[in-house]
């Protein structure tokens, strides 16, 4: 027992590593974290919405590429996406004397693409699943009430739909700050990225990630808490009692 | 240029790196998912919430910091734990983390935490009155588990142990990150030396599609088989 106390009180006492500069180096990663995730998530969900309506339509021409896209995107993972914007415009011949030079000289532009696109297949498909599950009453009686498809759309079956949608539109949320993780494969100094600093810094893995690990957990607590809060408004109809 | 640049033999090597990494954390999560859920089904206290206290971790923190935490930490802690070890006994241990081995456990930790979720709620939809009606054969613990609410168990527990298989298949790529030669990593590699992200990134995405394709038979096939005995009407 006082072998073990001795072993883990320098990690205790010693606060070689949590400086103010290691701090405020976590403080960056984390603003890196939430810009990354939520500037992804807005513009995901912006494509989703049109994507899912396209994919419900019922038209081929609409559906299939669609369908391709998702499938493509949901089918491998997001680190071969992050690599295919990071090089696949870095190598172009000359890009650095064109408008595009932003693109390839901040690695955010290039995660910011593939989250976003990654997102909003994953996205699109929730919504399409919410849509088709309306119930065939509820349209229906939006037909019998003399209401146009787009009418129909606008009041029932979209607004259900999205409710319906909140849970599991919830978890990605959750998935997508998790995902975001890998930005740190491509140079952005995220929380992960910042713990990777000082774990390379001080060689001191267990300070260093344990202390991200509950930075994420709580992000992730405080989302989770959130969606609830949220369900409960919007789903209030649906409580028994 | 179906040679890759030379890179072609060292592709398919991390293919296939990525097969057996992605089965063989399976196999350990599959294990540790089941052992989780009977935990949290269990009547003692410490059991359950030490399978609780273990799941909200996994869920709460992103695979990618659990990996590097298992992975630089693990070397570390198995040092630090033969240090003391070699000190008690005056022995002189040292165990070397096996790159694999680190992928195959640390995957295996995060995707039993998920599995256990799964076979939880598949236990629970068994109906009670079949395992009564196995006792009442006088069947024992185990052959009961093993006759009746194993394959029972499994019909619904199917689903999401596929939908947890695609997510860990697609996490095998974070390996790459940490050092191990998978595909991905054989990819990003080539692709540094040779300036060509397409002729690389491409075909190991598709790589990951055919992977799957494989894997939807497979489980088509599995379906079929736990399926037995019930109606298509429902």
């Amino acid at each position: 027992m006082e072998q073990w106390l001795a072993h883990i009180a320098p990690f205790l006492s010693d606060n070689a590593i949590f400086t103010p500069s290691t701090l405020a180096q976590y403080w960056q990663g984390l603003v890196r974290t939430v810009q990354l995730v939520f500037i992804s998530l807005v513009i995901g969900l912006c494509l989703a919405v049109p994507m899912a309506l396209g994919r419900a339509s019922g038209r081929a021409w609409l559906n299939a590429p669609i369908w391709l896209f998702t499938y493509v995107f949901r089918g491998t993972p997001l680190l071969i996406q992050l690599y295919v914007a990071y090089y696949g415009f870095a190598f172009i011949d000359g890009i650095q004397d064109t408008r595009l030079a932003f693109f390839i000289n901040d690695p955010v532009y290039p995660a910011l693409l593939a989250f976003t696109l990654n997102t909003a297949a994953y996205t699109a498909e929730i919504f399409v699943g919410a849509i088709r599950a309306t119930s065939r009453g509820e349209l229906e009686a939006a037909r019998a009430y003399g209401m146009s498809p787009i009418t129909a759309y606008r009041r029932i079956v979209l607004p259900s739909a999205f409710r319906r949608a909140l849970p599991a539109y919830g978890n990605e949320v959750i998935f997508m700050l998790h995902a975001s993780a890998i930005a740190s494969a491509v140079t952005i100094t995220d929380l992960t990225g910042a713990a990777y600093y000082v774990y390379a810094r001080f060689y001191s893995p267990f300070p260093a990630f344990i202390f991200v690990a509950v930075v994420y957990m709580l992000l992730s607590f405080a989302l989770q808490g959130g969606f609830k809060l949220l369900e409960a408004r919007m789903l209030r109809h649906l409580k028994p009692g | 240029m179906l040679d890759f640049q030379g890179y072609g033999p060292r592709l398919l090597e991390g293919a296939w790196l990525t097969a057996e990494l992605a089965l063989a954390s399976l196999a350990a999560a599959l294990v540790i998912g089941l052992v989780v859920a009977s935990a949290k089904s269990s009547r003692s206290l410490v059991a359950k919430s030490v399978a609780t206290f273990y799941t909200t971790i996994i869920r709460g923190v992103p695979d990618l910091v659990m990996m590097m935490l298992l992975f630089y930490g693990g070397q570390i802690g198995i040092n630090m734990a033969t240090d003391a070890l070699n000190a008690h006994l005056g022995t002189d241990w040292f165990i070397n983390v096996n790159a694999f081995a680190a992928g195959v456990v640390t995957l295996g930790v995060i995707y039993g935490a998920y599995m256990s979720e799964t076979f939880r709620g598949a236990f629970l939809a068994v109906d009670a009155g079949q395992m009564e009606a196995a006792r009442a054969y006088g069947m024992s613990g185990w052959l009961a588990f093993r006759r009746i609410r194993f394959p029972l168990m499994m019909r619904h527990a199917l689903p999401g142990i596929n939908n947890n298989w695609l997510v860990l298949l697609k996490s095998t790529a974070l390996v790459s990150i940490i050092g191990l030669s998978d595909m991905v990593y054989v990819a990003d590699q080539a692709t540094k030396a040779t300036h060509q992200p397409f002729l690389f990134m491409v075909p190991v995405g598709l790589g990951y599609l055919a992977i799957t394709a494989v894997s939807e038979l497979v489980v088509l096939g599995l379906k079929r088989r736990f399926d037995t005995g019930f109606s298509q009407a429902t």
